[in-house]
């Protein structure tokens, strides 16, 4: 097999060769400057600038068509139907000017394409044009500025939600932890030297108010409609906890505490019944009957999104969102972390 | 090499000549071609080394490409290229798939786009366009390229080692990369990296500060600074900007190679790895990304304000019309150059850092929106009324402000902090920095090297199959990364060996298939690419003085190699170098050296 590559390349590199040595020498004959651009090259490529231009929109609209659907769905936090509000107003702006500017500059391409008896017309700048398009811009800009910042300060304010479940999500190469208050709704503190097999997220044995504390895995629920304010901690190196459902990211850093708060607003069910969610699913499903795996439901997810080593790409965990009263009889059930701490 | 030295700088009166032919025939091999001093060989040598870096870390791309399309599928051109090791069977290895996108992330933006671009360009340039015998240093400059290539050389021979080369993303974010404990290419590989990187820095102020240099001191008589071509405001912006933000790198190198190997705790604190907890506290991974991001942003300025300046010049001569707004596009670069400083904060929206912080980033940020769209407004305008000849050059300028609108307006969504959330770290980030900075850059890149290949290697090359590049290069870029925007709309993080763990993933296989296929093909146009520029460098045609009839001084010296560029005295300039179509005159084009007519204005230096 090897051999026969190796011939294949011979022969190749010979033909090549015969290929370029028949090309010089009909250019001594001929003598023209290849390398000179015709009014013909230049007709030609306008037209393909044209063309290019055309098949870049109609291929926009065809991805659009096509892909679209396999977008995550609606936001399922409160804060989150204000991003997406704003994303698609942003986006639609970003497109329309996207068109534009590209439609001009292949427009102008074509028409512009050089002839042999045109000369250019001599302009070297114009203020009120410039003007113009300085001034629309930074007016566009003003506007997506000062929504943007109102959202962003909302959305990490301090939560001052009476009512507001504390949540901590401890991550580690490779998999999340979750840790709730219990009772007393205090974390208890934590003390990275004391983590050893039976205290993986490194409880503080010493803190009481730990003694409560209910620590899960793979799996984590959460009550529709209370605010739930997540503290993120990493046993070793920076994770990101990305919950794309609910609109909210935010990074794992060792040594600090950093926080995301949000209000989910669709239980897990809700989300199983919604006609953009089936045809997704679907679709999902679809795909997966294709490789012979089983079919599954809808989930919120969390997974990482800050490169952590080998198996990043498989550090995940499922979220429940459910009615307080599903959530208080789930959470009856959790065993305290007492009973790990004092094996 | 001796010759450096017989650099008269005090020239520019112009009444001596040198016999330059006498002095090129006592060079050795080596001070001609290895330790050259001469502006243009250090060019070409910037040029064949980034050439075959990119090679290499586009074949990169492709196998991990490969692994994303089709997980699980064997590959016996994996295997062939990376062995049993990391591609046991011909299935990637999760450890190698990290390190493949990292050292194809570090060369392509520091190797090839940073040192390639900004060293083949300014070096060919500066000297030829300000009018100058070489640059301020010679010897400086010699030094630089071969900093640039021990760098080079550390960074490959980093993929040959027994724990692959780093893998923690070309940020190498700490403790990740601190930590030999986290993944195997934070070890020796991780060393060989922040090595290579330091003696790059090193090449890089070397190469910048004598740009500086060169622009602001020798340029020739009438060479005001307001005549000057773009390219050279473009280079002479870059450069600051690399003098001011490459130290910082070094800074946050170093404090990274204490907490490696001296155990320090800078980046480190509260870390429980491998199964004991370190004794490292009170030190935070958020310092080094403001350390990182503070040159990290700057230095994609530094890769697409060269770009921008080829371009500017490209446009303009083959439009055979000034560029529109000349001053508003030096005026643009400065603002960019100038923000590009106080921007770096939007990479860490949701690092931890305070928020209020974020929203100051966020405002400066879309700021640099203005600046870019007067840059892209102008070069559409200079095309307006234009006579375009479209020479592969010209084809690659219009595919670089085509890149850098459509990569452009993504970024004003990556700018609000409030959007970032949801796509930070995705595949949408992915699609919006390879096109308005990969692929705009690289555009640029080529375009320069189609323009200037004449002075490069003093014949032409060929026409035709530079069409069939552009043409193909063109459309499997966007093929590759427009796609990539519906990912992360999604919610496909970046950096991920499969998607094939998460069911919510499964419907997108047919965007990964696609992608993956015109990247492929992408790569095999670039083949013909590699034909036609090692081709023409022995065979091509050789090249008139002034095929593209254009006005910059660089088209006033001979076509040949020889020192100190211009036989006889330097040239003397009195116009801008944007004269095309004037009215008035006889041709469409009035190079700089021609004196300004009776009462006529000149549009340069007021």
């Amino acid at each position: 097999m090897k051999l026969l590559i190796l011939i294949g390349l011979v022969l190749l590199i010979i033909a090549v060769h015969q290929l370029m040595r028949v090309v010089e020498l009909s250019r001594q004959f001929k003598n023209t400057k290849e390398w000179n651009v015709t009014e013909s090259d230049n007709t030609f490529n306008g037209k393909l600038m044209l063309s290019f231009g055309i098949l870049f929109f109609v291929l926009l609209l065809w991805q659009i068509d096509r892909w679209e659907d396999n977008s995550l769905p609606g936001a399922a936090s409160v804060h989150g139907l204000n991003i997406d509000s704003l994303w698609n107003v942003n986006m639609w702006i970003i497109t329309i000017a996207s068109i534009l500017t590209n439609g001009a500059l292949f427009y102008f391409a074509y028409k512009y394409s050089g002839k042999d008896k045109t000369k250019a017309t001599f302009l070297a700048h114009d203020n009120r044009l410039e003007m113009a398009w300085t001034i629309v811009p930074a007016v566009v800009l003003a506007g997506i500025i000062i929504f943007g910042l109102k959202f962003w300060n909302e959305i990490t304010d301090r939560s001052t939600d009476p009512n507001k479940i504390t949540i901590e999500l401890y991550a580690k190469q490779f998999d999340w932890s979750v840790r709730y208050a219990g009772q007393d709704k205090t974390l208890g503190l934590t003390d990275y030297r004391q983590i050893d097999g039976g205290n993986s997220v490194g409880m503080d044995t010493l803190d009481a108010n730990g003694y409560d504390d209910i620590i899960v895995k793979n799996e984590f629920h959460i009550p529709v409609n209370r605010e739930i304010e997540f503290k993120m901690r990493s046993r070793d190196v920076i994770h990101s906890a990305f919950m794309p459902h609910f609109r909210a990211q935010m990074n794992c850093v060792p040594g600090m505490i950093t926080e995301f708060k949000f209000t989910p607003n669709k239980t897990t069910a809700d989300m199983r019944k919604d006609p953009y969610v089936i045809q997704l699913m679907k679709g999902i499903n679809d795909a997966r009957a294709k490789d012979n795996k089983e079919a599954v439901e809808f989930d919120y997810i969390l997974l990482c999104n800050k490169i952590c080593g080998a198996s990043h790409y498989n550090m995940q965990m499922t979220i429940i969102v459910e009615s307080e009263k599903d959530y208080n009889t789930w959470i009856a059930k959790q065993k305290v972390v007492k009973t790990l701490a004092s094996k | 090499m001796a010759n450096a030295h017989s650099i008269d700088l005090s020239e520019h009166a112009g009444h001596h000549e040198h016999d330059h032919a006498h002095e090129e025939h006592h060079q050795s091999f080596v001070a001609k071609y290895v330790f050259s001093q001469d502006h243009k060989m250090i060019s070409r040598q910037f040029l064949l080394t980034a050439v075959v870096m990119a090679v290499i870390a586009m074949t990169m791309s492709i196998i991990f490409r490969m692994q994303l399309a089709w997980p699980g599928e064997k590959f016996a051109f994996i295997n062939a290229m990376l062995g049993d090791k990391w591609g046991k069977d011909g299935i990637l290895d999760p450890n190698m798939y990290l390190a493949l996108v990292t050292i194809h992330g570090t060369i392509m933006v520091f190797f090839v786009l940073t040192g390639g671009l900004s060293g083949t360009f300014a070096n060919l340039l500066i000297p030829f366009q300000v009018g100058a015998r070489d640059m301020a240093s010679g010897f400086l400059n010699m030094l630089s390229y071969w900093f640039f290539f021990v760098s080079s050389v550390i960074m490959l021979s980093s993929l040959f080692i027994d724990d692959g080369p780093a893998s923690g993303g070309w940020t190498i974010y700490p403790p990740l990369s601190a930590l030999p404990e986290a993944m195997p290419g934070s070890k020796l590989g991780m060393t060989m990296w922040l090595i290579s990187m330091t003696l790059f820095v090193v090449s890089s102020l070397l190469g910048g500060i004598n740009y500086i240099v060169t622009i602001i001191n020798l340029r020739t008589k009438g060479m005001k600074m307001t005549r000057m071509p773009l390219t050279m405001w473009a280079i002479l912006i870059t450069a600051i900007l690399g003098v001011l933000s490459f130290p910082v790198l070094v800074s946050c190198v170093v404090l990274l190679i204490c907490d490696r190997s001296l155990g320090t705790s800078f980046y480190l604190s509260d870390i429980y790895i491998g199964g004991r907890a370190l004794d490292n506290v009170g030190g935070s991974p958020v310092l080094f990304e403001h350390l990182f991001w503070f040159l990290g942003h700057p230095e994609v300025y530094i890769v697409i304000l060269p770009a921008l300046g080829i371009t500017s010049e490209i446009i303009a001569t083959n439009s055979r019309k000034p560029i529109f707004g000349y001053r508003a596009m030096i005026g643009s670069m400065l603002a960019i150059g100038f923000l590009s400083f106080i921007v770096w904060g939007h990479h860490m929206f949701i690092t931890g850092m305070n928020p209020f912080l974020g929203s100051v980033f966020v405002f400066t940020t879309l700021l640099i929106a203005i600046p870019s769209a007067v840059k892209a407004f102008n070069y559409i305008t200079t095309l307006w009324k234009g006579n375009i000849q479209y020479t592969p050059a010209m084809l690659f300028s219009i595919g670089l402000v085509s890149s850098f609108v459509t990569g452009g307006v993504t970024g004003i969504i990556l700018a609000d902090s409030t959007l970032d959330i949801n796509v930070h770290d995705t595949y949408f980030v992915v699609a919006h920095f390879h096109i308005v900075m990969g692929l705009s850059a690289i555009f640029g890149m080529f375009a320069g090297v189609y323009h200037w290949f004449p002075k490069l290697f003093l014949r032409m090359m060929n026409k035709k199959l530079g069409y069939f590049h552009f043409w193909t290069t063109f459309v499997c870029a966007y093929g590759v990364f427009f796609p990539m925007h519906f990912l992360g709309l999604a919610g496909v993080p970046r950096r991920y060996y499969t998607n094939s763990n998460f069911p919510m993933f499964d419907n997108l296989v047919d965007i990964n298939e696609i992608v993956t296929v015109f990247a492929i093909l992408g790569a095999l146009s670039q083949v013909i690419f590699l034909f036609n520029f090692f081709y023409s460098i022995f065979k091509g045609e050789k090249s008139p003085q002034n095929p593209w009839n254009s006005n910059t001084l660089e088209w006033t010296t001979p076509m040949a190699n020889i020192h100190g560029n211009w036989p006889g005295a330097l040239p003397v300039v009195h116009r801008w170098a944007y004269d095309y179509s004037k009215p008035g005159a006889e041709r469409d084009f009035i190079p700089q050296t021609v004196p300004l007519a009776e009462g006529e204005h000149d549009n340069g230096g007021h």
